[in-house]
């Protein structure tokens, strides 16, 4: 017994350990990025009130917090589902623009629907879209044995052009000559969730779709085959768990959910499809990810983090004028920290 | 004066101790058997002095200086070479490109010279090989005469071998001996290690004896006989276990047929292979490695498919089927890799369950209580020191071997395939893997053993198969094989092929 | 005459659109070789698009905005060496972090610096070479950067002697396929995966700043559009040889110069001419999956190495 002891010891980590990590990490963004921010003729101190502290404080800027997570929650979802079987789809921002440009087409043509039955169809429809432009380089990947990690880079410049071309081809605004397409019909939208916000129900469906990945991932067989494959192809393979029916079914949910992400900003955001409807949402969601550590509860906390990152550093650049860039450096820092965090984590038990 | 000489050295692997307080010293000019079980520390004494690892405390001597060696360079630089069982080597490379790597810092390499260069010093230590030939094509004997030679180049006065014998057949084990007495001849100073006593008796000129870390004697070879050697190695007189009495039926329950298949390279690997194995027998499957045995198991165990040929069990044929039927089909499979049959990031009891999902779900829905009984009831049987929650990764060898044994003999198969399954254990373990094996036999399951062991598979099995070239060159009962039998057959000289079938 | 005309210009684009890919592809064929997958290719190029602008802004000096890109380019690469070297972080990630650190930096500096202008700012490039100038067809294709000609007649000629002919390259492949067997050689893993992940990072970072200081003579948000990822693809469709990658460069940069080249001829095409944007990138997932059946890459590729 007291051996076992032992052996419990050199595999955890302490635990005090475990929670100095968010601090840690914090405090060493904060100092890595405060450089920038005296460049940008700034008092770091009071560019992090703004950037982490002030969007929390007031109603109207608590929801755009909400607001701006809802994408990046369903884009980390979209990625947790797919790094946790070893399928590494980099190409969620692509899966994302297709779904935007299936909920674009329904949104004009299902303007007869009730609204119930318009997100049941549009949730439908971008899950599909998105799984469909996920679809080839899983396929690629799993019965030709080519890297995904460059085909779904790849699907993902292919989209913009097929975007742009239809943009400025058969969708172009007839009244205005924009490169973007006609509205969504009323009842398609997402209804709104708040007064005086652009909080919709989007950021519902996100909240479900965690619970639905989380379910799926810890409560299920096919969440246990799904990590057993991401963690040990090998041994899954020998265990007499598809290998690779899996690790395609983890790419086309993965490709699903991101659509689901480009249906949301569409219908409950812009209400158009629009050549620059996600700044990067799908990059941002393998930090997230990451940052969950490949959970769907540790994601939505990084996506609604990141959300408040992506609120806050408009309000520095309102407020002190220091580019909005810094929340896109920031996340990357944050990132970059937090995986040697991870490591250094690890290397400690090793010693013990 | 002592080439080199390791002084009090101890190691210590988390609680686990490797070395306690050794002394070794190495003559000029000699061979010196390393001689112990598995786990007895030999391996990591010889990789302290090769600075793969570091002392806790001792001292090395070399030459008679105190000499830190930190780092597989610094011995280099002391003209210490080691070969291990793990070849290092680069296997697109060619075996002058691999000789000289690291070695030559020249800015430009005139691959010609090179080989002319590595070719002549082939010569003078009297090693046969081609320097331009690509190491990914030589057989095993060949690459371990690259790595000698890889050592030789580099200067070495004193070289290590690692149980260099494991992966040779007996008639490459004569042509190595030649170029070790060789060598000898020329003033080199060789460390052999091995558990195997008829071949310490007939190279080395000293041995020194390991046990659980600790040195029991050094000993003229001499003055010394197998018996004693045997006794100081085990410290017990009888050890082992063997089968006992007949329980195999003529009834057959797998069945192969004209097997074919590829390895990971699209090479041919299986050329018509055909055997049987009944109810209550163990057959052994014996053979140098890499002759197509990995890819028997793996298309027995259907994760490799046969690209033409049967596999019938209990008359269902079941060629071409998934891991999973084969495993509701009755065939038991445990893995070559131990560490490639589990999900180490997992628990002990996600992985022991992991073979039969589908009976602890209901709804798609885990049902963590009874996969918690199950796994707790397993553990308690078949004596694995985890809990069902403990990290897969955690588990000693030993535990992991149970650990796979426990999954596969919960589901009662019929037919168990098991290659390698003592590799690398220690004595209890292995002990505790032939119990099983044999249990399986006298409870009427077919057994498969493939191993590269000869005395394993003389001792457990009923009949035994030999393998080369993807072919089953012969097939024996127990009673009729020899070592030098099987030898031959092993190389390939002697086939019995038509033989076998008639018998069958 | 008019066809041959066609074909010159043709080519003399296909070079042009070749250079700043095939820069990144042979630094990212070392990494790779080595055992490194970088993919902070496209930030570390985008990055050296930027600093290369910005200095040479700063300093009227082109040369000095090529050379502090590249040293930054360097340490970009020493970072990644820094993760996945030394740390031995999931290579994927740690790449695709530092593309995003090194595109935000990009763009944080360039809107503080040029944010407020009206019009894109731009500076006067690189002059093109005319040799040969009075002989028709030839000039035509001889027309080009001096950094083109350094790619291609220096670099890749180099890269290739260097792989295969050093031992330095020796010891490169050893790294990238057998980490254990060079280190057990007496080789330093972790020295040359920095010193070839820094190399390669120079040299993604002087593809950058060919567009920006040649091509382009400005810097804007979508300067790379993906080169990078184009990059990686060709290192495996060029099966980790320079002179293999370079051929595939031509052949993508043929695709893109050919829609280039139509699109300006001003040509009412039945499709639109996004579809000729995107053949390059269809064409190279085709000729992944052609070139992918007998890729043998690096057997080291992703894994981490650790001594026990």
């Amino acid at each position: 017994m007291p051996l076992l002891k032992f052996r419990l010891e050199k595999t955890g980590a302490p635990l005090w350990f475990r929670g100095l990590i968010p601090p840690i990490t914090l405090a060493l963004t904060f100092l890595l990025t405060s450089g920038l921010i005296i460049w940008g003729k700034a008092n770091p101190f009071e560019a992090y009130y703004y950037f982490l502290i002030d969007p929390l404080s007031g109603r109207v800027s608590f929801l755009e917090v909400l607001v701006k997570s809802t994408p990046l929650i369903l884009t980390g979802m979209a990625v947790t589902v797919a790094f946790v079987a070893g399928y590494y789809n980099i190409g969620a921002e692509g899966q994302l623009y297709a779904g935007a440009l299936a909920a674009a087409w329904l949104g004009t043509v299902l303007g007869g629907v009730s609204t119930p039955v318009a997100i049941l169809l549009m949730v439908l429809g971008g899950f599909v879209a998105g799984m469909l432009w996920a679809l080839i380089p899983a396929l690629l990947r799993v019965y030709m044995n080519v890297d995904e990690v460059v085909t779904t880079l790849l699907t993902n410049s292919i989209i913009l052009f097929i975007i742009s071309a239809i943009l400025n081809g058969p969708w172009r605004d007839p009244q205005s000559g924009w490169p973007q397409s006609p509205e969504i019909a009323e009842s398609t939208r997402l209804p709104q969730l708040a007064a005086r916000s652009r909080l919709h129900f989007g950021f519902v469906l996100a909240l479900i779709a965690v619970a639905m990945v989380w379910f799926i991932l810890t409560r299920t067989s096919f969440g246990l085959k799904l990590r057993a494959v991401g963690l040990g192809r090998e041994g899954a393979r020998f265990a007499g768990i598809h290998v690779e029916r899996s690790m395609l079914l983890a790419a086309l949910i993965s490709g699903g959910i991101a659509g689901i992400a480009g249906y949301v900003e569409v219908a409950g955001i812009q209400y158009h499809l629009i050549g620059e409807l996600s700044p990067g949402y799908g990059y941002t969601g393998i930090i997230i990810a990451t940052m969950g550590g490949l959970t769907a509860l540790g994601a939505a906390a990084s996506a609604l983090f990141f959300g408040l990152v992506e609120t806050g550093a408009q309000t520095v650049s309102r407020a002190l004028g220091v580019p909005v860039y810094l929340g896109e450096v920031t996340q990357a820092t944050m990132l970059l920290v937090i995986l040697g965090m991870f490591i250094l984590q690890r290397y400690r038990i090793r010693r013990a | 004066m002592y080439v080199v000489e390791m002084r009090q050295i101890t190691k210590r692997f988390g609680d686990v101790v490797a070395n306690e307080g050794v002394d070794f010293q190495l003559r000029s000019g000699e061979i010196h058997a390393l001689l112990g079980e598995n786990g007895a520390g030999k391996t990591t004494l010889m990789r302290i002095l090769f600075g793969l690892y570091h002392e806790d405390s001792g001292k090395i001597v070399v030459d008679g200086q105190p000499a830190r060696i930190a780092s597989p360079k610094d011995a280099i630089s002391l003209g210490i070479g080691m070969v291990t069982q793990h070849f290092a080597l680069v296997p697109p490379f060619s075996v002058a490109e691999n000789v000289i790597m690291g070695y030559r810092e020249s800015l430009s390499l005139d691959i010609k010279a090179i080989e002319a260069e590595v070719a002549d010093s082939a010569a003078r230590f009297g090693i046969e090989i081609n320097p331009s030939a690509i190491v990914r094509h030589l057989s095993v004997g060949q690459k371990q005469r690259v790595e000698i030679l890889k050592a030789l180049f580099r200067q070495a006065r004193v070289l290590i071998l690692d149980e260099p014998t494991a992966v040779l057949i007996p008639q490459e084990v004569e042509a190595l001996f030649g170029i070790l007495r060789n060598l000898r001849e020329q003033g080199i100073s060789i460390v052999f290690i091995s558990h195997k006593l008829n071949e310490v008796m007939a190279i080395s000129d000293r041995v020194t004896v390991l046990r659980d870390g600790r040195v029991i004697s050094t000993i003229d070879t001499s003055s010394t006989n197998p018996t004693e050697l045997a006794r100081m190695m085990v410290g017990r007189e009888t050890f082992g276990v063997t089968r006992q009495g007949e329980v195999a039926t003529d009834q057959p329950i797998l069945e192969v047929q004209n097997l074919c298949a590829v390895d990971d390279r699209g090479l041919k690997a299986l050329a018509e292979v055909s055997l049987v194995v009944n109810a209550g027998e163990i057959l052994g499957v014996a053979g140098v490695g890499g002759n197509g045995q990995k890819e028997l198991a793996e298309t027995l165990c259907g994760i490799r498919s046969p690209t033409s040929g049967s596999i019938q069990v209990r008359g269902q044929e079941m060629s071409g089927a998934s891991p999973s039927e084969m495993t509701a089909a009755g065939v038991g499979r445990i893995p070559e890799d131990r560490h490639a049959g589990v999900v180490a990031e997992l628990t002990v009891a996600d992985n022991l369950v992991m073979e039969y999902l589908a009976r602890y779900t209901s709804r798609g829905v885990l049902d963590k209580k009874a996969i918690r009984n199950y796994a707790d009831g397993l553990i308690e049987q078949f004596q694995i020191k985890a809990r069902p929650t403990d990290k897969t990764r955690t588990l000693s060898g030993g535990n992991l071997q149970k650990l796979l044994l426990a999954r596969v003999l919960a589901n009662h198969p019929d037919v168990l395939i098991a290659p390698q399954p003592t590799r690398g254990l220690d004595v209890g373990a292995t002990e505790y893997v032939h119990n099983q094996l044999l249990e399986q036999r006298e409870q009427g399951a077919a057994v498969l053993l493939i191993s590269e062991d000869l005395d394993e598979i003389m001792a457990l099995s009923d009949r035994i198969a030999v393998m080369y070239e993807g072919e089953i060159v012969g097939m024996l009962p127990v009673q009729e094989a020899d070592i030098e039998r099987l030898g031959l057959m092993m190389s390939g000289v002697l086939k019995e092929k038509d033989n076998a079938v008639a018998q069958i | 005459m008019v066809v041959a005309l066609f074909i010159a210009t043709l080519t003399a684009a296909t070079l042009r659109v070749a250079t700043p890919i095939l820069l990144a592809a042979i630094g990212e064929t070392f990494s790779e070789r080595a055992g490194v997958l970088n993919l902070g290719i496209e930030g570390i190029m985008f990055f050296g698009a930027f600093v290369s602008f910005f200095v040479a802004d700063l300093t009227n000096s082109l040369w000095t905005g090529l050379l502090i890109a590249v040293v930054i380019g360097c340490l970009l690469g020493v970072l990644m060496a820094f993760f996945t070297v030394t740390l031995g972080v999931n290579q994927h990630v740690s790449g695709l972090g530092i593309t995003l650190l090194a595109s935000g930096l990009a763009l944080f500096a360039f809107r503080l610096n040029y944010g407020g202008r009206a019009t894109p700012p731009s500076i006067p490039p690189f002059e093109q070479l005319t040799p040969l100038a009075n002989i028709p067809i030839l000039s035509t294709i001889l027309n080009q950067y001096l950094l083109t000609y350094i790619v291609f007649l220096v670099i890749v000629p180099i890269s290739w002697w260097v792989m295969y002919r050093t031992s330095f390259g020796l010891k490169v492949r050893a790294v990238g396929e057998n980490p254990e067997a060079a280190d057990a050689a007496g080789i330093n893993v972790f020295r040359i995966r920095y010193i070839v992940l820094a190399v390669g990072g120079g040299l993604m970072a002087m593809g950058g700043a060919f567009l920006s200081l040649a091509q382009l003579g400005a810097f804007t948000h979508g300067i790379i559009a993906g080169r990078g990822w184009v990059a990686i693809a060709l290192v495996i469709f060029g099966n980790w040889n320079p002179s293999k990658v370079m051929l595939g460069s031509l052949i993508f940069g043929g695709a893109y110069a050919l829609q280039l080249r139509l699109q300006a001829m001003g040509l009412q095409l039945p499709i639109p001419y996004e579809t000729f944007l995107a053949l390059p990138y269809i064409v190279t997932i085709i000729a992944l999956v052609i070139a992918g059946r007998k890729a043998s890459y690096p057997a080291a590729l992703l894994k981490p190495y650790h001594r026990e």
